[in-house]
């Protein structure tokens, strides 16, 4: 079957005119807009739901209303896992494409223990979960579950883990075996915490349909490679009465990874473009599935498990299962899916205008940077690193959130540019001049190539800086202090 | 009118089991299923309606230059690894960076060529024969007026250089100054003509149509370098087409490292490459991405709290992840340095390009295994 690619082929997001028709086009405010198409808008970005639209409750919109909420629900169903705080949401996606809207909940990332692991071990796991946070711009990033595996496949052992590890943290859990009354064993005591179950298969979905349903917990369906199977056990799942699924077309690390990315873009593709309500259900990806591997050295398995899981981050995964916690390997997935999961709709630039720092006085440094949010956050935190540059001016300047280099190297000012024009602006408008008494400025290094005209422009002496802002306090202790003093 | 029928049509193909499903559901009072109820699918195979062209990288004795083999990259009818009955007809291709001086680098990258940091033509073959290179990126950076300010002769020596300890193709870059660059890339031009070079950088900031006109004149390639927008990108290739057929320009619309800004990388070029095979005429051609720049993001290379260390593992993972990350999103040539990188980065293509039909089943028995 071969499909010509159209516009966003079937499935497509609806404009605010289609929703428009819907509503009751009197223009009432009622939900704080100025009219109904205006609320339409807000609806298609996503901004505001209809249950916002107080007549729409009414029973004469009854009809319209339903199709509302099947025009804009989302063709990748949103699956909670976990209660209170720290539930984590996955699915509920919308687009293929980051740009076509947004992605909506961060892949999550759930680290693996096993109900053999001694008592100290599991508890030092458990805390090492906890503790694997790293703050990236204005954001605290963190691990979202711990999921308990069965390795002895004994019903007492899984059961004590899973209260012991329940009892040590908030984060919710994810339930691995395949065994259904080992399954059991583990929520019997922890249900109301609406751990996913993993995993129906092929053999034991009829007693793990069975268990869903009497605890009332998120279900995942295993059937690896073989998206027919997995559409077929979904199904059944569906109309056994299982409506929370999440789907793990498996994945192969080795031999079979081309099937893996295959797979998981194509469940997504049926989801999002062919409207395939069977399929349309979040993913879970394994990148733990390296350590059945054991030959290779440790370090290895780490350094593949953080490749595999950051190319199923870009290819759709809404969970991963992952067995390193090392710093140095989780970091880069932690801040792919930061960065993917952005909103790409939000301005990416922070208000211009002078910073200060620390208490600077009149020989304090003045330096220039752009007004991208991730620069500006970058450099800021630079400045504060340390004592030597904690204290000074940080002009920035309005590129409308253009990064420095991108920015220096374009010549107007009309698309992000950086002229030296616009830096002369700044240091008028700013006050700076007011309140340092030296008339020398430090230039981000990538901006090195706008020196002379600003020399020019302004008066005042250029000193080009680092490139990285990392080493603006070397650079302020070597080139400020000590060499403007001697 | 006609468009919707074959729609409405495409619905009823694609989902009956959808379509039974749904008034299944509707049923108030529900009857378990006892077996797995079959709802096998086939999704499409999506033909988009533009193709990007083919640019063949390199020549060997018979195509006019002296390479072992050329490459060629581009082609694709389809988005990359999004599905396997429809691949790319190339596979993406790693190049290293090798430096024509002696410049700082983190130490992870240090350790691996310290001893050939002052020979470009040693460090090229080191690339190639240890790192398994698939092309060589040689970036003249002593040219820099601000630098060693090397004369364009000179420079064109060290390329000739390289050409001969290597037999791969080869992409020369310059420093950046827009009139050094072109003067270097002239004398280039002429010393390597018949090479077909990748000359690395044409860019709007510089006499554009100069640099066309080189590359033209000895059958060159040029990598077409805007900034991170669209439109720019556009508008250098509308340029560069008045003077270059397209088959002799590969683009590069810039690349932030993970952390430092990869989301508008990733998602710049997934727009270029989709907006390509809709039929956008200025933007099918393959792009190119600099990895090599994760190694501005500070946490590739910075110490850091001991639970982020060591970082002679994390900053290779960093470049490994920018430059996966930018494969997924459609990338032709990708530029790297870390041998570790490169390694991973290889294999994962090799993978990703294996021409078979579909392996039996295979389960990965991860929930029972003790590690």
């Amino acid at each position: 079957m071969k499909r010509r690619m159209r516009r966003n082929g079937k499935r497509e997001i609806p404009s605010p005119l289609d929703l428009y028709k819907l509503l009751p086009r009197t223009n009432c405010k009622e939900c704080g807009e100025r009219n109904c198409i205006a609320f339409a808008a807000k609806l298609v970005n996503k901004d505001a739901s209809i249950e916002e639209c107080p007549p729409l409750l009414e029973k004469e919109y009854e009809e319209a209303k339903n199709k509302l909420w099947k025009l804009l629900k989302p063709p990748v169903k949103e699956v909670t896992i976990g209660t209170g705080n720290s539930a984590v949401k996955i699915g509920g996606e919308f687009v293929m494409h980051r740009h076509e809207l947004a992605y909506i909940n961060p892949t999550a990332i759930a680290i693996d223990v096993t109900d053999e692991l001694p008592h100290g071990e599991l508890l030092k796991r458990v805390k090492e979960v906890k503790d694997c946070t790293y703050t990236y711009l204005d954001q605290e990033l963190k691990l979202d579950l711990i999921a308990v595996r069965s390795t002895s496949n004994d019903r007492a052992r899984f059961k004590r883990a899973v209260e012991k590890v329940a009892e040590n943290t908030v984060l919710p859990l994810v339930l691995c075996s395949f065994n259904p009354s080992v399954l059991k064993a583990g929520l019997t005591s922890i249900s109301r915490e609406k751990p996913l179950i993993y995993a129906a298969t092929k053999d034991n979905w009829k007693d793990i349909a069975e268990l869903a349903l009497m605890y009332k917990c998120p279900l995942a369906v295993s059937a690896p490679n073989d998206l027919n199977l997995l559409r077929s056990i979904t199904q059944t799942l569906i109309e056994y009465g299982v409506e929370d699924l999440v789907l793990d077309p498996g994945t192969d690390p080795n031999d079979g990874f081309l099937d893996t990315v295959n797979n998981f873009t194509t469940l997504r593709w049926m989801a999002c473009r062919e409207g395939d309500e069977l399929l349309g259900f979040p993913l879970i990806g394994a990148p733990i599935a390296v350590w059945v591997n054991l030959e290779r050295a440790p370090d290895v398995s780490k350094w593949c498990e953080a490749s595999i899981a950051s190319i199923l981050v870009t290819r759709y995964a809404d969970l991963l299962i992952m067995h390193t916690i090392d710093g140095w390997a989780m970091l880069p997935t932690m801040i792919l899916r930061q960065n993917l999961y952005s909103d790409p709709r939000k301005p990416t630039g922070v208000e211009p205008g002078l910073r200060i720092f620390g208490e600077p006085d009149e020989n304090s440094p003045v330096m220039f940077t752009t007004n991208f949010t991730l620069t500006y956050f970058t450099v800021s935190a630079d400045i504060q690193s340390s004592d030597i540059s904690n204290r000074c001016y940080l002009l920035v300047v309005d590129t409308q959130g253009v990064g420095v280099q991108s920015a220096a190297a374009r010549a107007s000012a009309a698309k992000g540019g950086l002229t030296a024009d616009m830096i002369a602006r700044a240091i008028k408008e700013s006050g700076v001049e007011e309140k340092v008494k030296h008339r020398t400025l430090i230039i981000p290094g990538m901006a090195a190539n706008l020196r002379y005209k600003i020399e020019d422009l302004t008066g005042w002496k250029v000193l080009v800086g680092p490139s990285s802002s990392a080493e603006i306090p070397d650079f302020i202790r070597e080139h400020w202090y000590k060499e403007r003093k001697s | 009118m006609e468009d919707e029928k074959k729609r409405k049509k495409a619905v009823i193909k694609f989902g009956p089991n959808a379509c039974m499903h749904a008034k299944l559901m509707a049923q108030p009072s529900r009857i378990k299923p006892t077996k797995i109820l079959e709802a096998a699918f086939t999704p499409p195979i999506v033909e988009y309606p533009g193709q990007i062209v083919e640019v063949k990288l390199g020549a060997t004795k018979g195509e006019g230059g002296t390479r072992r083999k050329s490459i060629v990259i581009g082609g694709e009818k389809s988005l990359t690894f999004y599905d396997s009955r429809n691949p790319s007809p190339h596979p993406p291709v790693v190049s290293c960076d090798v430096f024509d001086m002696k410049i700082p680098l983190p130490k992870a990258i240090k350790m691996h060529i310290e001893s050939v940091m002052e020979d470009p033509a040693a460090w090229a073959k080191r690339c190639v024969d240890k790192f398994g290179a698939e092309m060589i990126t040689l970036q003249l950076t002593s040219i820099d007026p601000k630098m060693k300010d090397t004369p364009p002769k000179e420079a064109a020596k060290t390329v000739e250089e390289v050409l001969q300890a290597v037999d791969v193709p080869l992409a020369v870059g310059g420093c950046g100054n827009p009139v050094k660059d072109l003067a270097v890339f002239k004398e280039v031009s002429a010393v390597a003509e018949g090479e077909r070079l990748l000359i690395s950088s044409v860019s709007p900031w510089m006499d554009t149509k100069g640099a066309a006109e080189t590359i033209k004149k000895h059958g060159h390639v040029a990598l077409a370098l805007s900034g991170m927008d669209m439109n720019e990108a556009r508008e250098l290739n509308r340029t560069l087409y008045s003077i270059l057929p397209r088959e002799q320009i590969v683009m590069d619309t810039s690349t932030a490292s993970l952390g430092s800004g990869l989301e508008f990388t990733y998602t710049l070029m997934a727009r270029i490459r989709l907006a390509a095979l809709m039929g956008d005429y200025e933007l099918q051609h393959p792009m190119s991405s600099g990895a090599t720049n994760a190694w501005f993001a500070r946490e590739s290379w910075k110490k850091m709290a001991p639970q982020w260390e060591p970082r002679k593992l994390r900053g290779p993972l960093w470049e490994t992840v920018t430059a996966l990350t930018s494969l997924m999103a459609g990338v032709d040539y990708v530029m790297m340095m870390h041998p570790a990188a490169v390694r991973t980065v290889k294999d994962v293509i090799q993978r990703l390009m294996e021409k078979r039909v579909k392996k039996p089943e295979k389960t990965t028995d991860w929930i029972s295994i003790r590690i």
